[in-house]
């Protein structure tokens, strides 16, 4: 832990730097876990059978809003093969992701908030009888009114979805003012004011959320579960179950698919471990599809008004941004989704001034959260498609205008973000290349199109959930004699391929080879603390924790071979499990010799390694969140048919170069830009969480749409493109052996891209995603009237901002610090937040 | 409303080949092929996504042509032939197409292969050389949340290439041996 520092910044190609070649990193491989993807082998949490094993079921509110006023089970415990019946009040501690949002019981207690929020929980023997129970089971609602969307929750603050928050139901407000940006807009020759809105959508992980719970033969509890976050599911529940954390393992299954969808300490998990411990046998629960688009947590649906001032040449003198979120029922990461939603914007243009205002309403839907891009593939699109407005009203080709604009390699940004590398330039220029942009851009036949739009995204996130100054990650290695070295970590293999990185990355140092490696991840009892898989934080922290362990591990070795063969440690190389003289190569002793030497002078050979995040220079209130090692880049050229008769739009091909640093597999990571690609054109195009209000004869509920995946459209084999990825490899020396994150990042221009794409085809301006061709027929009706070309949101609702916290940029001598700290304007809001902080 | 529970119904049997080897089972006759195969036969390999059929993730063969597993009632395949992604491999050899999607980056998460196997397995057991919109077609029911599709095509063709190479081989054995 000491050495943290050393390795925040320990300057790439540790061992390349000696002249060595990289033998692992940088090759394309299998990654080491592929054996068992194939053959189908991979334990996913549902795949644990366990003998006497019960299964569970939640009845889930059929409301989106009601009191409860009984529960009676006895219908539902008299039902043969019923074990246990759950409500609200076995379980009525609060918890949640965040510390300031601790909303959520595991069965709602007195009041139901969406459609699919659970109320009770069977347990029996068979899982189709647990399903028919819930039918026997009588619970007496009383109706409340419903929120639909933010604008009804600004204008209508009783009922309380919550007790707390800033207001009504108005969950978080943010208001922060970096420069003073009406005298940017002075400065400016021209203004833009766009609105945007940004549809939400859902995950969708083929694998359904499933967890099994058992108490252990010794009394403790264990569980298994579908998360990206077993650290803190660990501490949900040792607060849920007062139970000492030290008495709960929870264990991460590989995930079928994540994307932050399974980044929330769950109620199922809670269940089932209450369920486990009460039984004391084995509980399993798996969500069906139709439970997994309640828990959601997906893309907020954000409402946006971007007003930027901009010189003839195009430099931006100021920018302000404000935000209307959707935050459907639940807290969840929504506080810091909406610090997310106003953070980025600085990281890719020069933005002198920046003001941003931010909104998060409670709705009677299922709760939103981090989605593959948290909070800002919402913004990034607003931003992309009105610098493409302005690049037009300029004049100047957009790549050009972008070129012209950019933040600069390690700069502090106006809200204080400390940037690493920044190779937008070259993603730029490349993709522009190998697109044949200038050939195409306003050149190709009407209904045929190109877009372009830029975006960067963190590498982790600078601070963790809960405040505290401990490691973000830890590795533990173990040297075995026989030549094999174990890893144990907290990280959490989600498909992203992060026991491929520890794997590779222990390898490389050590001079073995990745099959030499044996894994131990996501279990909180074997391996120190990782976060989890969320912020695209695994590679650079875990990586570098993994890194430094490995370098610790290799001096002991190289100390005790240098006495053997009596070289000079320096002169000792690790390479095809040998460790030997670079200058006599035949001089040396396999790897497993060397453990064994070591073994014997030093006792049992094991080491750790752990990295925390530099210290980000914002201070202020809210700079917590932003804070990145360093910032990945990418850049999208994106190619459209638009059928101007049916508004179907065709994506033949996408051009994306994205600035990894240095690409550890690149295999994997091609793997996870074209994802992000597909991904990316889904939201684009397609995916969209969509509610209606039943008639008023039926209740007038608010429902969810389709909550299935035939309607919920995403993306087949017969839509994905041809992609042609480009990879910019300039190492970052905060990166392990330079590599940035790649899991994220490249999804972001995509939706810009196809919107500024349509336009060129089709001359229709889409302010909002999904663009379906129903909208693209709208505007075009509207360009053929004679009106604006264009379909999207026409006002910003009025939202009473607080006083913004005014932070002076750094080019104006500031510190990082507001220079006028605010109390915060509802007063009683600190004392109720009291009840929700643990 | 009566309900006659679960627990009180009786139980079914069948006899049918599961990736070569005749296997008798014996369970609830509401159970689909998916639950009999994962629940009752331990063969965990073949998941689940949706149980609706909306996402390929089950996806087995029967008789040799791609199902739903989740759609077939398991008493309709006594006397079948049954092959899930445990059968694809032979004498402890993976099949050319689990090497190149491990190789290939075809598989990340891993979830929607098993049924993305079998499927290309029909594919190419029906057509050995499919163009990439044949492949692109095939595999129009399976999604894939993670790859984005083009690892897994690339794959497929790379399979493709690999069982071709192998008949050659093995066409030419009995010419070399005479």
């Amino acid at each position: 832990m000491s050495d943290q520092k050393d390795s925040s910044v320990k300057p790439a190609q540790d061992s390349a730097a000696n002249g060595e070649a990289l033998r692992v990193i940088g090759v394309p491989r299998r990654r080491v876990d592929g054996r068992a993807k194939v053959t189908g082998q991979t334990r996913f949490a549902d795949d644990i059978f366990l003998p006497r094993m019960a299964h569970c079921k939640l009845l889930r509110s059929p409301h989106p809003h009601a009191r409860i006023r009984k529960i009676d089970a006895s219908r539902a415990l008299a039902h043969p093969g019923v074990y246990l019946v759950l409500t609200g009040k076995d379980l009525p501690i609060q918890y949640g992701i965040l510390p300031v949002s601790q909303d959520e019981q595991a069965l709602c207690v007195d009041r139901v908030r969406h459609v699919g929020d659970p109320v009770a929980a069977v347990i029996a023997r068979e899982e189709l009888t647990a399903f028919e129970a819930l039918d026997l089971l009588d619970v007496d609602y009383e109706i409340l009114p419903t929120i639909s969307d933010p604008e009804e929750a600004l204008v209508t603050p009783e009922p309380r979805i919550h007790e707390y928050g800033e207001e009504g139901n108005i969950h978080k407000l943010v208001a922060l003012e970096f420069g003073n940006v009406e005298e940017g807009f002075a400065e400016a020759d021209e203004i833009f004011e766009d609105t945007f809105f940004y549809q939400g959508n859902t995950h969708l992980p083929i694998e359904q959320h499933a967890a099994v719970a058992i108490k252990d033969p010794d009394g403790k509890l264990t569980i298994w579960s579908s998360t990206q976050t077993p650290h803190y599911v660990h501490r949900a529940l040792a607060k849920v179950l007062e139970m000492p954390a030290a008495h709960i393992r929870v264990i991460a299954t590989p995930n079928g698919g994540g994307f932050g969808g399974k980044s929330d300490p769950f109620n199922h998990e809670i269940a089932v471990a209450k369920a486990a411990l009460l039984l004391d046998r084995p509980v399993k629960i798996c969500l069906t599809r139709e439970e997994v688009f309640y828990c959601h947590r997906g893309r907020h649906p954000v409402l946006m008004k971007f007003k930027t001032g901009v010189k003839k040449d195009g430099t931006i003198t100021g920018m302000h941004l404000q935000t209307l979120i959707d935050g459907g029922a639940y807290g969840s990461y929504g506080v810091a989704s909406t610090y997310y939603a106003g953070a980025l914007q600085t990281t890719t243009y020069h933005i002198p001034r920046y003001r941003y205002e931010g909104c998060r309403t409670f709705t009677n839907k299922p709760p939103c959260g981090p989605k593959r891009g948290h909070g800002t593939p919402q913004p990034r699109f607003g931003q992309e498609v009105q610098l493409d407005k302005i690049a037009e009203k300029l004049q100047i080709d957009p790549a050009v205008l972008r070129l012209r604009i950019l933040e600069s390699p390690n700069a502090v940004t106006a809200n204080f973000l400390r940037l690493g590398t920044v190779n937008l330039a070259e993603c730029i220029q490349r993709v522009v290349r190998v697109s044949d942009w200038k050939e195409k851009f306003r050149k190709l036949p009407d209904g045929r199109g190109v877009g372009h739009a830029c975006s960067a995204y963190l590498t982790g996130a600078g601070l963790p959930i809960y405040w505290n100054k401990m490691p973000h990650s830890g590795v533990q290695l173990k040297f075995d004699r026989g030549g094999g070295v174990a890893i144990f970590c907290g990280a959490t293999e989600i498909g992203q391929g992060s026991d491929d990185v520890l794997a590779a990355i222990v390898a490389e140092v050590l001079g073995i080879e990745p099959f030499d490696v044996r894994l131990f991840t996501g279990d909180t009892d074997l391996g120190p603390v990782d976060l989890g898989s969320y912020s695209s934080r695994v590679t650079l922290m875990a990586g570098n924790a993994a890194l430094q362990a490995a370098e610790r591990g290799k001096a002991l070795l190289a100390e005790a071979v240098a006495l053997k063969l009596e070289v000079p440690k320096e002169r000792l190389r690790f390479a095809g499990k040998r460790v030997f003289d670079f200058a006599a190569p035949e001089k040396g002793v396999s790897f497993a010799e060397a453990i064994c030497l070591a073994e014997a002078r030093f006792g049992t050979i094991g080491t750790v390694g752990s990295y925390t995040p530099p210290k980000s220079p914002a201070l202020y209130k809210g700079g917590g969140v932003g804070p990145s090692p360093t910032y990945s880049y990418s850049a999208a050229v994106v190619e459209v048919e638009v059928d101007p008769t049916t508004g179907w739009v065709i994506v033949p091909r996408v051009w994306i170069a994205h600035d990894i640093g240095r690409a550890l597999n690149p295999t994997l990571v091609r793997g996870q830009v074209e994802g992000s690609v597909y991904m990316g054109l889904g939201e684009a195009l397609m995916e969209e969480q969509e509610f209606r209000r039943l008639p008023k004869r039926l209740s007038h509920a608010l429902v969810h749409k389709f909550p299935s995946m035939l309607e919920y459209k995403s993306p087949t084999s017969l839509d994905m493109p041809e992609v042609i990825t480009e990879l910019i490899e300039e190492p970052d020396p905060r990166g392990p052996f330079g590599a940035k994150e790649v899991g994220q990042g490249p999804l972001l221009p995509i939706m810009p891209a196809v919107a500024n794409a349509v336009y060129d085809a089709v001359g229709v301006r889409i302010d909002e995603v999904p663009i379906t061709p129903e909208k693209i027929l709208k505007a075009l009706a509207a360009k053929k009237a004679g009106r604006e070309p264009r379909f999207g949101p026409d006002h910003f609702p009025h939202v009473n901002w607080p006083e913004a916290l005014r932070v002076p940029p750094p080019w104006e001598g500031g510190d990082g610090n507001a220079v006028n700290d605010i109390p915060h304007r509802s007063k009683p809001r600190a004392e109720k937040e009291k009840v929700f902080t643990p | 409303m009566a309900i006659i529970p679960i627990e009180s119904q009786k139980t079914a049997q069948i006899r049918f080949t599961l990736n070569g080897e005749e296997v008798d089972v014996a369970f609830a006759p509401y159970k689909t092929l998916l639950e009999v195969l994962r629940e009752d036969l331990g063969h965990t390999g073949t998941k689940h996504g949706c149980e609706l059929g909306e996402c390929g993730a089950c996806a087995v063969l029967l008789d040799g042509k791609p199902v739903l597993s989740c759609l077939v009632l398991a008493l309709e395949c006594d006397g079948r032939q049954v092959l899930t992604v445990e059968g694809l491999g032979e004498d402890a050899k993976l099949h050319p197409l689990q090497d190149a999607f491990a190789d290939l980056g075809a598989a990340q998460c891993g979830y929607c292969t098993p049924g993305i196997l079998v499927t290309a397995k029909a594919l190419l057991d029906g057509n050995p050389h499919p163009s990439r919109d044949q492949i692109r077609e095939a595999l129009s029911g399976n999604l894939c949340r993670c790859t984005g599709y083009l690892q897994i095509f690339e794959a497929v063709e790379a399979a493709m290439v690999k069982i071709a190479e192998r008949g050659e081989e093995a066409k030419q054995i009995p010419q070399r041996l005479a």
